[in-house]
């Protein structure tokens, strides 16, 4: 039965979806996190989504394929007074770029709702077919 | 000769019976068209939960087509020496690959993906008020034949 399909699919979205929130939220939070858990300044995570197969050839879920380390240029500040400034006073703070972690994080609830949206659809549907002849 | 007359005569007080015929060739294509509506409903599902997925291409059947293919479609000939004997017809199979088609994307995107979330929702939308009126009609049928067996009573 095809329909059910549609609850795979709709999860690994979900799924998909909210792990890119949960990766949004850990670059939001570390904005200004000049020392991460290698020494290093943080830098910001993206993930990268891939089709996933289901039971039925043609319709494809969503999986996270991979986070990846975003490879643009951290921001360099100068402030002599801070404690991680090198020899010149400049500070190397993460690469975390807020505006687009704010679109990120509402394309992927936007997202997150759609899949929602499609569950409960798909219920009402098979609900339905379940009263056939009643 | 005996045995032969006897099945000459089911057969015809099988043809007789038209009213079930009727029901079953009615039922059969709602039966067709949901299935149908509900593997496009697969498809799109799977085209709306893919809106982010770079070089994903959105995909879609033509319905009637597929309708189309789905009523003629047989499985195999198989032979009846009877008109009592059911002809083998399995329903409806899965889409065929050479029935999907690419939607024609209307803003491309730099990622290679073509889902358009406004066409993926219009089309969903519209197959599941399709698929839900499909099941109306089911019922409905269903309703006459009780209707027809209680004398319109109830």
């Amino acid at each position: 039965m095809s329909l059910f399909n549609v609850f795979n699919i709709a999860g690994s979205a979900m799924a998909a979806q909210s792990q890119r929130l949960n990766v949004v939220a850990s670059n939001l939070a570390n904005a200004d996190s000049v020392a991460s858990s290698n020494g290093q300044p943080y830098r910001a995570r993206q993930v990268v989504f891939s089709t996933l197969s289901t039971a039925t050839k043609e319709a494809k879920g969503v999986k996270v394929a991979g986070v990846i380390e975003d490879k643009s240029p951290m921001r360099v500040v100068h402030d002599p007074k801070h404690p991680m400034a090198d020899a010149k006073g400049y500070v190397t703070l993460p690469n975390v770029n807020v505006v687009d972690e704010m679109v990120n994080m509402m394309s992927a609830s936007r997202a997150y709702q759609n899949s929602v949206n499609l569950m409960n659809t798909t219920k009402a549907l098979l609900q339905k077919t379940l009263t056939i002849g009643q | 000769m005996v045995n032969a007359y006897i099945g000459k005569q089911k057969d015809k007080t099988f043809q007789e019976m038209t009213m079930i015929n009727k029901l079953n060739k009615t039922l059969d294509f709602y039966h067709k068209a949901l299935n149908v509506s509900a593997a496009r409903h697969e498809l799109l599902s799977s085209n709306i939960a893919n809106a982010d997925t770079p070089n994903f291409k959105a995909r879609d059947v033509d319905f009637m087509k597929t309708l189309q293919n789905a009523m003629t479609f047989n499985p195999g000939n198989m032979t009846t020496t009877s008109s009592m004997h059911m002809n083998g017809d399995r329903g409806f199979r899965s889409i065929a690959s050479s029935e999907l088609l690419y939607r024609i994307p209307q803003q491309p995107s730099i990622d290679g993906n073509t889902v358009d979330m406004d066409t993926e929702r219009m089309q969903f939308i519209n197959n599941s008020i399709k698929y839900d009126a499909g099941l109306t009609f089911i019922n409905n049928q269903f309703r006459f034949v009780l209707s027809a067996i209680r004398e319109g009573s109830a």
